[in-house]
């Protein structure tokens, strides 16, 4: 395995609304800062996570590229998922050896469409999307076999967004009123992160936030046939990545409803010592296809600037916390 | 108002639906649907799956083709309510999705449950698919699921014409002029109110009426909660009321006076409508009412 490295990461100020910009005016912003940030302006790699869906535009993350100077042409791939995944495609492709940097971006207007209904075009076309499953229900069902105190769920939602308003690239949002479930904000925004190998890491930052861990497990797809109340595919990720081989000091998890944060602590076996979330998390901020890089992002800025030692970030994708990513940095 | 020619309605829509092949094994759930049976296939470690896949999710291996058919009851694993359907959902009255392990099935079917009232949703209540009038093979050949039947409403009505004759309408007679008509048995002097020809503890005749004041003492009373037309607000107070003169109390609503300020020995009045307004009926008297005067000591 080569030593592979966040050097630079960058957000834009989220927005709860469309403010009109394009996707690439989005990404731009954001690419400029990392290159600007690292001294690179061409990179052996460049990743992107989107969704065709957010648009509603087939291929719409062909036209993002406007924004990276993609010419001469570059080596350049994409997933239709959370832009997590496309940081662990980059990440395997620094494994190769043949190349030393990597670009790694994602974006998503929520604000476009109406999330909770679009949601519903990501389950099975047989069994569940004909139902019209939305994604407040199936996060309803999943908070139900949980089965939570009210105040624990409360008290999430209450320090993420409190934690959000501290954050100047999360929204400002108020305390939740009601006692229903939460849904994360409608969200515009994008990130951009830059993996550096070998010894690159060390020529671009002081202080890289090295990738020790990594890894991502599925569950089935279809909600009856697991138990909601628990994440087995986001603990084997973790202990796959290797969470439990040191303290944690930060975590920063991609739980867009308060109940996902419960089940994903116990997954990933975090301990009262760990604080989670402190950027506010997806309740406070959720660009759909970002949210899960920008949890790494998170995590590897308080390494990059001195504040942690040893981090750990993870991505979540498909209904219920079917698919789970799994990182851990150390500085 | 007029349109912002910046903004622009925007649809993502494949016109008609969109044709999918079901390929055999969940071609076999929807056709038996459209049968209104539900399969599940075996998978080779024998646990049953429905809704059917094409692979084991455990192990990933391919199920066999055994198809059982499973439910079509089943019990609900886990809900949450949706008190505002949404258009794409399948009923319009708000519902509970749940999961649902039919009998016989080793994983749980996702579906809608519509109970008769949302307190009535709970884990472990057994319910049963309610089907589309013509099935097409289609997840949506069931509305939606609905409890078990485990109660009933009988229905229990039958008419009656009464008739007040004899000693009835003797005393019905008086309260249509306005007065209460007892008698007093000339064996052991008891008097009666409403007028009766013998006596019921004796037998000894009471052969002609005796008019007794509308006045008279609570002897007890009970507070009622629920409506009654005939009372003037929930809660109302009914009370056995011995007249002045009369050896057995008779019932009657109390008012004018807070419920809870009611007491034994409370003395009370008649409040009779209007003379314009009476006929032979106890309508006459809406209820009784304090008169203000000392309690009574009841022995």
């Amino acid at each position: 395995m080569r030593d592979v490295a966040i050097v630079a990461f960058a957000q834009t100020r989220h927005t709860g609304h469309d403010t009109g910009l394009s996707e690439p005016e989005l990404i731009l912003p954001v690419i400029n800062e990392v290159k600007e940030r690292t001294g690179l302006t061409r990179f052996g790699f460049t990743c992107s996570g989107s969704c065709d869906y957010l648009a509603g535009a087939p291929f719409s993350f062909v036209s993002a590229l406007d924004a990276l100077a993609a010419w001469p042409p570059i080596s350049e791939s994409h997933v239709e998922m959370d832009a997590a995944w496309a940081l662990y495609e980059a990440w395997v492709r620094l494994q190769h050896g043949d190349i030393d940097s990597a670009l790694v971006y994602g974006f998503g207007k929520t604000s476009l469409g109406d999330l909770r209904t679009i949601m519903t075009l990501q389950l099975d076309p047989y069994y569940l999307a004909p139902l019209g499953l939305d994604q407040l229900s199936y996060a309803g069902l999943q908070a139900a076999a949980l089965g939570a105190e009210r105040e624990e769920l409360d008290e999430i939602v209450r320090r993420s967004r409190a934690d959000g308003r501290a954050n100047p690239y999360a929204l400002d949002l108020p305390d939740p009123e009601g006692d229903g479930l939460v849904a994360p904000p409608v969200t515009d925004g994008a990130a951009a992160v830059v993996l550096a190998a070998g010894d690159l890491a060390g020529r671009l930052t002081s202080s890289p936030a090295y990738i020790r861990g990594l890894a991502h497990r599925i569950e089935p797809h279809y909600l009856g046939m697991r138990d909601l109340a628990r994440s087995v595919s986001a603990a084997d990720a973790a202990r796959a990545a290797g969470v439990g081989k040191g303290p944690v000091e930060v975590a920063e998890l991609h739980a867009q409803f308060a109940h996902e944060e419960i089940i994903l602590r116990e997954a990933l076996e975090l301990t009262g010592d760990t604080v989670v979330n402190p950027s506010g998390g997806p309740l406070a901020a959720n660009p759909v296809m970002a949210t899960g890089l920008i949890r790494i992002g998170e995590a590897a800025a308080r390494i990059l600037d001195g504040r942690n030692h040893r981090t750990v970030a993870h991505a979540a994708g498909g209904p219920c916390l079917q698919h789970n990513l799994v990182t851990v940095l150390e500085g | 108002m007029p349109s912002d020619p910046l903004v622009a309605q925007h649809v993502l829509e494949f016109p008609g639906g969109y044709t999918r092949s079901t390929g055999p094994v969940v071609g076999r759930f929807l056709t038996e649907l459209r049968e209104r049976r539900i399969v599940g296939v075996r998978t080779g470690e024998g646990r049953v799956l429905v809704p059917p896949l094409e692979y084991d999710p455990a192990t990933g291996d391919p199920v066999t083709d055994e198809y059982v058919e499973v439910g079509p009851a089943g019990t609900v694993t886990t809900w949450t309510w949706v008190g505002e359907p949404l258009g794409a959902h399948p009923v319009d009255v708000p519902f509970a999705w749940a999961l649902i392990a039919l009998d016989g099935a080793d994983t749980a079917l996702v579906h809608a449950v519509v109970p008769e009232h949302p307190k009535a949703m709970r884990t472990g209540m057994r319910v049963r698919p309610v089907w589309r009038e013509r099935p097409t093979g289609h997840i949506t050949d069931i509305r939606h699921f609905a409890p078990e039947v485990t109660r009933i409403v009988s229905p229990v009505r039958a008419e009656y014409r009464l008739r007040a004759g004899g000693s009835l309408g003797v005393f019905l007679a008086g309260v249509e002029r306005g007065v209460l008509l007892g008698g007093r048995c000339e064996r052991c002097a008891k008097v009666y109110v409403p007028y009766r020809t013998f006596c019921p503890e004796c037998g000894g005749p009471i052969p002609d009426t005796l008019e007794l004041p509308d006045t008279g003492t609570i002897t007890t009373f009970a507070i009622n909660n629920l409506p009654d037309p005939r009372a003037p607000e929930v809660p109302f107070v009914s009370a056995y009321i011995l007249l002045d003169g009369a050896d057995l109390p008779m019932i009657a609503l109390v008012a004018g006076v807070p419920a809870h300020e009611v007491r034994q020995g409370m003395r009370v009045r008649a409040v009779w409508v209007p003379e314009s307004e009476r006929t032979a009926s106890m309508a006459n008297i809406r209820w009784f009412a304090p008169t203000g005067e000392p309690d009574v000591e009841l022995s």
